[in-house]
C-alpha cells in the first residue's frame, strides 16, 4: 500500500491541471466536483496509509525516480511515509477537503471561482510534497511552492492594491526565511554528506559531528529555525501573517491557520535528531516562540477585525508550538498542530460564515446578536472558542496542557507562567470576540440586519464536522499520568515514537490534576470577566480615533511594521535609488555608451572605404587574390 | 571509362578549369546584371569541381574517391545556395524593379 503513496499528491496536481487548463469551459459544479473530489481521493489514500502505519509503524521510503545526480550529490524524488508524515497527510487532506467544500459555497458568487479552486488544489499538492519528501530538496520544493500559492491566494482579489501589497509582503518575508533554510540545507550537505533524511539524521554521523564540530550543528539548526520563523510567522518575521488576511476567508483557514504555517513545526519535528543535539538553538526556539506568543496575544486583545483577532491568535498558538519544540517536546508540538488545525479552521470558517451573513462586514463593533439568526455558526463557533481556550474536554485543552506540562518539567515555574499568561490572554480575546459577535444587540445598519441569514449547507456541514473534531480530537493525546491511572494511553506519543524523540512521562496523576485545576480555575475567572465586560455591561470597543495610551500602541501592533519600514525598507530604498542614480546612469550607462563612442571614433576614417558598391568589392577581392598568388609564385 | 579519362593528360583538365574559372571571374567583374553574375559564380564553382575530380582520378586512381564525394557535397550546397540566392534576387527585383547591381549600393554605414 505504501508504494501507492504517490497517488496522494497526484490527485490535487491533476485537479489543478484540469481546472487550470479548462478554466472557462467548466461549470461551477464540475469545478467543485473536480476540486473537492481530488482532495477527497487523496484523503482516502492518506487514510489507508495511516492505518497501515498504525499497524506497522516502521518508515517506508517510496522511490519514484532519481532527480539530481552530480558527483557525490544525489537528490532522489522519493517520499517518506512514517507516522509523522501520515499524521500531517491526514490533517492536510482532511481539513483541506472540508475547506474545499466550504469554499464552493463561500466563493460561489465570485468571478474567479475556477481560478480559486485551481490555486487551492495546487497549494494542497505542494503542501503534500513538503510533508512527504524524503529529503530536504523535495521538502524545499514544497516549501517554495506553498509560498507561491500563499502569494497567489492572498493577492487573489488583485484589483485591490492593498491586497497585492499584502501578498508581496508575505512572499518577501517568506523569502528571507527561505534563504536561511537553503543555507541550512547546504550546511547539512557539507557537514553530513547528504540531504536525504536517512543520511542527515544518521545517528553515528551526527554523533561524530557533535563530537568534532558541535558549532556546525548549532549553525545548521539556527538556519533551519530562521527558515521556520519565515514560514510559520515567528518574531521577527511574523508581520506578514496578519496582513495575509487579505485573502478570501477559506484561504486564511486552510493556508494561514491549519496547514502552511505549521510547515515550520513539521520541519523542526522532522529534524528533531539535529535539534536535540543543539541546546543553544533549542533555547532560542523556546524564547522566540514564547516571545512571539506573548507579543501577538497581547495585540489580539485589542483588535476589532474578526479575522485579525484570529490571525494574531494563530501566530500566538504557533509560538506555543515552537515553545514546545524548544523544550524538546516534539510530539506535544505536533499534537497542538493537529488540534489547532481543527479548531482554528473551524473558527476561521465560522468567521467566514459571519462575514458572509453580514455581507462583507469584518468589524466586530458593528456586529452583535448574531446568535438568533445564525444558530449553527454560533454553536460551532462556541465550540471552537472553548476548544482554543483550553477548557476540558475539548481538543485544545489536551494539547495546550501537554505543552504547559512539558515547559514546566523542563524550565520551571517562571517560564511556564509566561505560557500560562499567553493562554489566559487567548481565552480572553476569544471570548471577547464571541460575546461581541454573537451576544447583545445588533449594531450594524438596517440593510445588513435585513440581509442576515444562516449560511448554506455546503458551508455549515464543514463547520459541524470540524466542531465534532474540535470536541473529540484531543483524546488522541490523553495526559500520561491521569491516563495511566484510568487505563487510557497517550496514543499519539506512542504512534509518533518511530519519527520523533518522545519525552518521558514527568508527572504523577495528582500533579496533573493540580495543573489542570489551576488552569481551569484561571480560565473560568477570565471568561467570567469577559462576560461581565461585554455581555452584562454591554461594553463596546471605542472607535479608532478615540483610542489613547497603551491601548492605541497595542491596537497599532506596537508599531512593528512602522519600525521595520524605518529601519529596513526606507534605508534600502534610499540605497537603491542612490545606486540607480549614480552607478546605473554614470557607470553602467556611461561605460556602455563610452565603448560605443570610442568604436565610432576609431572607425570614422576607415568607414569611407565601404561604398556599398558590390562591383568594387569583388574587384578588390580578385586583385587581392591575384596579388597573393603572384607573391607566392616569386616567394620560393 | 578509366582509359578514356586518363587518355587526356592532366594538364588539359587544369587548363580547362583555369579557363572556365577566369571566364567566371571576368563575367562577375564586367557584367552588371545580377542574374548573369550569379551564373558566373556557378561557373567558377564548377571549374573547381572539375579540378577536384580530375586530381582525384589521376592521383588516387580507382581506390580513393573522397574528392569525388566532396564534389557531391559542393553540388548539394551549391544547389541550396542557388535557391536562397534566387529568392533574394526575386525579392530585390520586386522591390527595385531592377537586377542591376550598381543600383544596390545602400549596403554601407
Amino acid at each position: 500500500m505504501a508504494q501507492l503513496a504517490w497517488l496522494v499528491p497526484l490527485f490535487p496536481l491533476l485537479g489543478f491541471v484540469i481546472i487550470g487548463l479548462a478554466n472557462r469551459n467548466l461549470s461551477k459544479s464540475v469545478t467543485t466536483l473536480i476540486g473537492s473530489g481530488s482532495i477527497l481521493a487523496s484523503f482516502v489514500v492518506s487514510l489507508l496509509l495511516f492505518f497501515e502505519k498504525v499497524s506497522q509503524p516502521t518508515p517506508t521510503t517510496v522511490h519514484l525516480f532519481d532527480w539530481i545526480t552530480a558527483g557525490n550529490f544525489s537528490a532522489k524524488f522519493s517520499f517518506l511515509i512514517d507516522p509523522l508524515s501520515t499524521i500531517f497527510l491526514l490533517v492536510i487532506t482532511g481539513v483541506g477537503f472540508l475547506i474545499h467544500l466550504y469554499s464552493s459555497g463561500y466563493m460561489h458568487e465570485d468571478d474567479g471561482f475556477r481560478r480559486f479552486f485551481a490555486y487551492l488544489n495546487l497549494f494542497v499538492f505542494f503542501m503534500l510534497l513538503l510533508v512527504m519528501g524524503d529529503n530536504f530538496v523535495v521538502m524545499f520544493v514544497g516549501w517554495e511552492g506553498v509560498g507561491l500559492c500563499s502569494y497567489l491566494l492572498i493577492g487573489y482579489w488583485f484589483e485591490n492594491t492593498d491586497y497585492n501589497n499584502a501578498a508581496k509582503k508575505a512572499f518577501i518575508m517568506n523569502r528571507i526565511g527561505d534563504l536561511a533554510f537553503l543555507i541550512g540545507i547546504f550546511l547539512i550537505y557539507q557537514h553530513l554528506g547528504g540531504i536525504d533524511f536517512n543520511t542527515a539524521f544518521n545517528i553515528t554521523n551526527l554523533a561524530n559531528l557533535a563530537k568534532g564540530n558541535p558549532s556546525a550543528i548549532t549553525a545548521i539548526t539556527l538556519c533551519l529555525f530562521i527558515g521556520a520563523t519565515g514560514k510559520s510567522a515567528q518574531v521577527p518575521l511574523f508581520t506578514w501573517l496578519p496582513d495575509a488576511m487579505a485573502g478570501p476567508t477559506p484561504v486564511s483557514a486552510l493556508i494561514h491557520a491549519a496547514t502552511m504555517v505549521t510547515a515550520g513545526i513539521y520541519m523542526i519535528a522532522r529534524s528533531n535528531a539535529l535539534f536535540s543535539l543543539a541546546p543553544l538553538t533549542q533555547d532560542i526556539i523556546l524564547y522566540v516562540g514564547l516571545g512571539t506568543a506573548l507579543l501577538t496575544a497581547s495585540i489580539g486583545l485589542f483588535q476589532n477585525d474578526i479575522k485579525k483577532v484570529l490571525a494574531y491568535s494563530t501566530v500566538s498558538q504557533l509560538g506555543l508550538m515552537f515553545a514546545a519544540l524548544g523544550v524538546g517536546a516534539y510530539s506535544a508540538g505536533v499534537f497542538h498542530v493537529v488540534t489547532h488545525a481543527f479548531f482554528k479552521a473551524l473558527l476561521f470558517l465560522g468567521a467566514g460564515s459571519v462575514i458572509h451573513g453580514m455581507g462583507g462586514e469584518q468589524d466586530i463593533r458593528k456586529m452583535g446578536g448574531l446568535r438568533q439568526s445564525m444558530p449553527i455558526t454560533f454553536w460551532t463557533f462556541v465550540i471552537g472558542t472553548v476548544a482554543i481556550s483550553g477548557i476540558p474536554p475539548f481538543a485544545g485543552f489536551f494539547s495546550k496542557d501537554q505543552i504547559l506540562a512539558e515547559i514546566l518539567a523542563h524550565k520551571g515555574i517562571g517560564i511556564t507562567a509566561v505560557a500560562m499568561i499567553v493562554s489566559l490572554m487567548t481565552c480572553f480575546y476569544m471570548f471577547r470576540l464571541l460575546f461581541l459577535t454573537f451576544f447583545g444587540n445588533f449594531r450594524g445598519t438596517q440593510e445588513q440586519k435585513h440581509h442576515l441569514h444562516e449560511s448554506p449547507l455546503s458551508m455549515t456541514i464543514p463547520l459541524m464536522v470540524l466542531a465534532f473534531l474540535s470536541t473529540v480530537g484531543g483524546f488522541i493525546g490523553f495526559p500520561h499520568g491521569i491516563g495511566h491511572e484510568m487505563g487510557i494511553h497517550h496514543w499519539l506519543d506512542g504512534f509518533l515514537a518511530q519519527s520523533v524523540v518522545i519525552t518521558p512521562n514527568h508527572f504523577t496523576a495528582g500533579q496533573e490534576w493540580t495543573l489542570i485545576g489551576v488552569a481551569v480555575g484561571l480560565l473560568a475567572g477570565i471568561i467570567f470577566w469577559a462576560m461581565k465586560t461585554y455581555v452584562t455591561d454591554g461594553k463596546i470597543p471605542v472607535k479608532d480615533s478615540e483610542m489613547e495610551g497603551l491601548q492605541k500602541v497595542i491596537y497599532d501592533k506596537y508599531y512593528v511594521d512602522e519600525t521595520y519600514n524605518r529601519l529596513i525598507t526606507k534605508p534600502l530604498n534610499q540605497i537603491s535609488s542612490g545606486i540607480s542614480n549614480f552607478i546605473e546612469t554614470k557607470i553602467i550607462d556611461g561605460g556602455v555608451n563610452g565603448i560605443g563612442h570610442f568604436t565610432k571614433w576609431l572607425s570614422s576614417g576607415i568607414r569611407t572605404i565601404q561604398t556599398g558598391n558590390v562591383d568594387l568589392y569583388f574587384f578588390a577581392m580578385t586583385i587581392s587574390a591575384m596579388l597573393i598568388l603572384i607573391i607566392k609564385l616569386f616567394d620560393k | 571509362m578509366q582509359e578514356i579519362v586518363q587518355g587526356v593528360p592532366l594538364q588539359h583538365y587544369i587548363w580547362l578549369s583555369a579557363i572556365l574559372f577566369s571566364i567566371g571571374v571576368m563575367g562577375v567583374l564586367y557584367r552588371r546584371n545580377a542574374i548573369i553574375i550569379f551564373m558566373c559564380v556557378e561557373l567558377m564553382l564548377n571549374a573547381v569541381n572539375l579540378m577536384l575530380v580530375a586530381f582525384s582520378r589521376y592521383h588516387s586512381g580507382t581506390t580513393g574517391s573522397s574528392a569525388q564525394v566532396f564534389v557531391f557535397f559542393i553540388m548539394a550546397v551549391a544547389a541550396a545556395e542557388v535557391a536562397v540566392g534566387l529568392a533574394i534576387l526575386m525579392m530585390v527585383y520586386r522591390n527595385t524593379k531592377s537586377t542591376d547591381i550598381d543600383f544596390l549600393n545602400r549596403l554601407k554605414f
